[in-house]
């Protein structure tokens, strides 16, 4: 790819602090705006800056589709299996009250968990249909 | 002041739509409806609605422009010549525009607070929700918590999604035949 200098250095420059910027969205959604999906997008538009700029073959090695492929059902399977130990305990599907009386204080970690499991979904699918769109041209 | 920024923002809205409408080159289309969702999201700001205008900024305008893009990779760039009339379309969208300014009349005005919206389980997740969930922002609580049924069912449809782009578009290689590289 023979860009220009400018766009390759700024866009190596920029990218970790949106990578950055994803996780914060995902970890502080319990606080500020964001959360898993929002966290999720930021995230493929990292892979997909990296992919428009250093061609998809380099955006491929960063984010191997095979491994993607799997992490599209995975998220689905991470929030189901969330709510399962609380239906084990004899509570309702998905309520998190059974991680609060494990010890870890309060509700928040089954939010958290549930939030990863959306990122992972939305990550993996975002950057898979664009890897889809893009193979298909060539 | 939100007022005046509000105006603005809609009107250059309005504006973006008429350039659209008479845009014939798909590439154009495609910047003008990411300078849209940009709008939009601002707009969403203005309204207090953060974590909207946050899914607005980076799906509307981020990834939906990239993934037009490569689709106007794979097609043609070029909107075909106008039909000789355009009687019956617009005769449709007229038909369909006053149809949706007349469901409109129906509903309570903008930014009201008795409303019905606001009056059934609103308040109660407003009073209860950072006591109950423990979670600060009413929007992830809601979403992740009180409505977790539903985020499952939005990821599915996500995780749906994304399976079928892959059984329409995903090139598959066959064991021991090279006849799709070979093509490419």
């Amino acid at each position: 790819m023979k860009l220009d200098v400018i766009l390759r250095i700024g866009v190596k420059l920029v990218l970790p602090f949106v990578l950055l910027f994803g996780l914060y969205v995902h970890f502080h959604g319990d606080y500020g705006p964001g959360g898993g999906f929002q966290a999720g997008v930021i995230a493929a538009a990292v892979v997909i800056l990296y992919g428009l700029i250093f061609g998809i073959e380099a955006a491929k090695r960063l984010a191997p589709p095979a491994l993607l492929e799997r992490m599209v059902p995975l998220g689905v399977l991470v929030y189901i299996a969330t709510g399962l130990p609380a239906m084990f305990l004899g509570n309702r599907f998905l309520d998190y009250g059974v991680y609060a009386e494990a010890g870890s204080g309060n509700r928040t970690l089954g939010i958290l968990m549930v939030e990863t499991g959306v990122l992972i979904t939305v990550f993996a699918s975002m950057t898979v249909i664009f890897y889809a769109l893009t193979e298909r041209g060539r | 002041m939100v007022t005046l920024i509000a105006a603005t923002l809609l009107t250059l809205l309005a504006v973006i739509t008429v350039t659209i409408i008479f845009q014939r080159s798909l590439l154009g289309v495609v910047i003008l409806s990411g300078m849209y969702s940009f709008l939009m999201a601002t707009l969403l700001v203005v309204l207090d609605a953060v974590d909207v205008a946050m899914t607005e900024a980076s799906v509307g305008a981020g990834i939906s422009t990239v993934v037009l893009l490569a689709t106007l990779h794979l097609t043609r760039t070029r909107e075909y010549a106008q039909p000789r009339t355009a009687l019956l379309p617009v005769f449709v969208s007229g038909v369909v525009g006053a149809a949706i300014i007349y469901g409109t009349l129906g509903l309570p005005p903008f930014g009201i607070a008795d409303s019905p919206i606001h009056r059934h389980v609103a308040p109660r997740y407003l009073e209860r929700s950072e006591i109950e969930t423990h979670v600060p922002n009413v929007v992830t609580a809601i979403l992740a918590d009180y409505r977790g049924y539903d985020t499952l069912g939005e990821v599915t449809v996500i995780f749906t999604g994304a399976m079928g782009v892959l059984v329409l578009l995903k090139r598959r290689r066959r064991n021991g035949s090279d006849k799709q590289d070979a093509r490419s």
